[in-house]
């Protein structure tokens, strides 16, 4: 990845100069916040499906608290689904950076150079930062991870779908093949459920190095995915 | 050689309640009324299917529920529509003279025969863990299955493994579809599985002369398409949300759903909550207790009966993906707030180190303008 006009070894702020670079297109953005309000959601419902809340009293034709959940479960996954799909598509017709997440270029050697430095950085090995206007190699691999964790939780979810719209509907028919490889409904119940917590994992490391990076590399990162702008302050 | 009809009249079965009998069958595999004279037909004019029931490692369990299927009537019904010419367990044949019975039977309906089995074979020690007859279970179930048309999978042991492949499998007890490779295999799992499927699936067989349309995992669609979660005479409850808390509380008497107590209906793929149990009296569910889900693969090894979040056999402790998810954040949680910690520390230190030099720098530049 193009480190922007810094090396990492010279110290930093002889100037005060800010340049901004437009890094991240509307759609990025639009998908980002969609599926951070789906993954508040799905998770959430998610929980409660595994985990119901206590029970509530009166006649069970007056209630509907479980098919609620469930249906905002399902709706926030179509949502979440959709988004992943536009998403994909904008990696092929976007600019370079809605890219970069989703290609990894691993077979790079300059790439990996870089991703044992920021690990260096992270360590706290390395004094200085270098700055990215995208994303830092291990970014790209936490997004990368991020991406293929929601396709598995795509690909299981609508196979639990399916198994309640039943045979003949598009989700049983397109999905009902991750049920045949666990061999059993069961261990997509629980391996779904772990992806959850795996997708909240994702969240805290992603916010906490968001805004991280925005106090000590000099850079804007959380107003990035507002306006689409990257800031370097010096 | 007899047809169905003959050997059912013969066996002083009415005409008046062999037509019944059509249409109760056609009724319980779901097919419509212009499907009884079909069924009729074929029974009056097709010769008998003879079928070999072959027992590996099991219980009986599938043939006690068997013989008491109700619709159709297994007493009569079944035992004079299909030739069951060999079955060790119930056969009044027995030693020499009953395997004198096999040899005759693969002999004479070369191609035609359908084996059904119960249990399956266990392989480790050339398969000494199973000996019926004189010949390990494994070999005589490649011997019989070489020239049949089709294979029945009865019960969870022959479909999926059940009890005796729970881990760790100290025989290596082997499911039917991985041992016979080459043959059609209709997979009829439950422990046992319920006897008016398995009646209705052997009656499909011989009156439609093919195999039930099948699932991706090879069971019957019309029995196995649905899980018992999406039939429930409790899912309003479960949409409602009301749920047993706990065993004999206020929702267990009221007949509220049992996800909460373990009920694994909603993953279990059976006809429990249609066809039901003993003649159609009650079931799992009905009785107050959740399904344990005896008709999915591995369901001895899938933790707790009594858990709606069960514990995962892959991590190779007992835990579920709440007390693995909770335990890995809270680690990544305190490894951030530690991470924190020294970023700012560290960032301090600097500021205080770079401040100097820069200052000198920014000197410098004044002095040179």
């Amino acid at each position: 990845m193009k480190s922007y006009d810094f090396d990492g070894k010279a110290p930093q702020g002889v100037s005060r100069k800010v340049t901004s670079v437009y890094v991240y297109e509307a759609p990025v953005r639009l998908w980002h916040w969609v599926t951070v309000l789906c993954i508040i959601i799905l998770s959430l419902t998610g929980y409660f499906i595994g985990k119901p809340l206590p029970s509530v009293p009166g006649e069970a034709t007056f209630q509907y608290v479980m098919g609620y959940i469930r249906f905002a479960h399902f709706a926030a996954g179509y949502v979440l689904a959709v988004g992943l799909v536009g998403r994909l598509y904008w990696a092929i017709v976007g600019n370079h950076h809605a890219r970069e997440i989703i290609l990894v270029p691993v077979w790079d050697k300059a790439w990996w150079k870089e991703f044992f430095f920021e690990i260096r950085w992270y360590l706290f090995i390395e004094r200085y930062p270098k700055k990215y206007i995208g994303h830092n190699p291990v970014g790209q691999i936490a997004m990368a991870s991020f991406i293929w964790a929601t396709l598995f939780m795509c690909a299981s979810g609508f196979a639990l779908y399916g198994e309640g719209t039943g045979e003949g509907s598009w989700a049983h028919t397109a999905f009902n093949w991750v049920i045949v490889a666990f061999g059993n409904s069961l261990d997509v119940h629980s391996w779904h459920r772990l992806g959850m917590w795996a997708i909240l994992l994702f969240v805290m490391i992603h916010v906490y190095a968001a805004i991280r990076e925005d106090i000590m590399s000099k850079q804007s990162m959380v107003s990035t995915m507002i306006s689409g702008f990257r800031m370097f302050k010096d | 050689m007899e047809t169905f009809y003959q050997a059912m009249r013969r066996q002083g079965v009415t005409r008046r309640s062999f037509l019944k009998f059509c249409s109760l069958t056609a009724t319980s595999m779901g097919l419509g009324s212009a499907f009884v004279p079909r069924i009729a037909q074929a029974l009056e004019t097709k010769p008998r299917t003879p079928v070999i029931w072959l027992h590996g490692l099991e219980c009986t369990c599938c043939t006690e529920s068997f013989i008491r299927s109700a619709h159709p009537l297994a007493k009569d019904a079944i035992l004079s529509l299909i030739s069951l010419d060999y079955d060790d367990t119930i056969m009044a044949a027995a030693g020499h003279q009953a395997e004198a019975i096999l040899d005759e039977i693969m002999e004479k309906h070369k191609g035609e025969y359908i084996v059904a089995i119960e249990g399956n074979p266990p392989l480790n020690e050339d398969g000494m863990f199973c000996f019926p007859g004189g010949e390990p279970f494994v070999e005589k179930l490649k011997r019989v299955s070489a020239d049949a048309k089709a294979l029945i999978a009865w019960g969870s042991c022959a479909s999926w493994g059940c009890v005796q492949a729970a881990k760790p499998n100290p025989t290596r007890a082997t499911p039917v579809h991985q041992v016979i490779l080459d043959k059609p295999i209709i997979k009829v799992p439950g422990c046992p599985p319920i006897p008016e499927v398995m009646a209705a699936v052997i009656t499909y067989m011989v009156t439609f002369d093919r195999i039930p349309e099948l699932d991706r995992q090879g069971r019957p669609k019309m029995f196995y398409g649905q899980r018992i979660h999406d039939k429930c005479y409790r899912r309003p409850h479960f949409d409602a949300g009301q749920f047993v808390e706990t065993w004999d509380d206020e929702g267990a008497r009221k007949g509220y759903c049992l996800y909460k107590v373990g009920c694994k209906g909603p993953t279990t793929y059976n006809a429990c909550s249609t066809v039901r149990w003993n003649g159609g009296v009650s079931w799992p569910v009905q009785s107050g207790h959740g399904c344990i889900g005896c008709s999915e693969d591995g369901f001895w090894d899938k933790g707790s009966f009594y858990d709606r979040v069960t514990s995962i056999p892959q991590f190779g402790i007992e835990a579920n993906a709440d007390q693995i998810g909770m335990t890995v954040a809270g680690g990544v949680g305190a490894a951030i707030a530690a991470h924190a910690a020294v970023s700012a520390i560290k960032s301090t230190v600097l500021k205080k180190q770079d401040l100097k030099p820069l200052d000198d720098t920014q000197n410098k530049n004044k002095e040179n303008v």
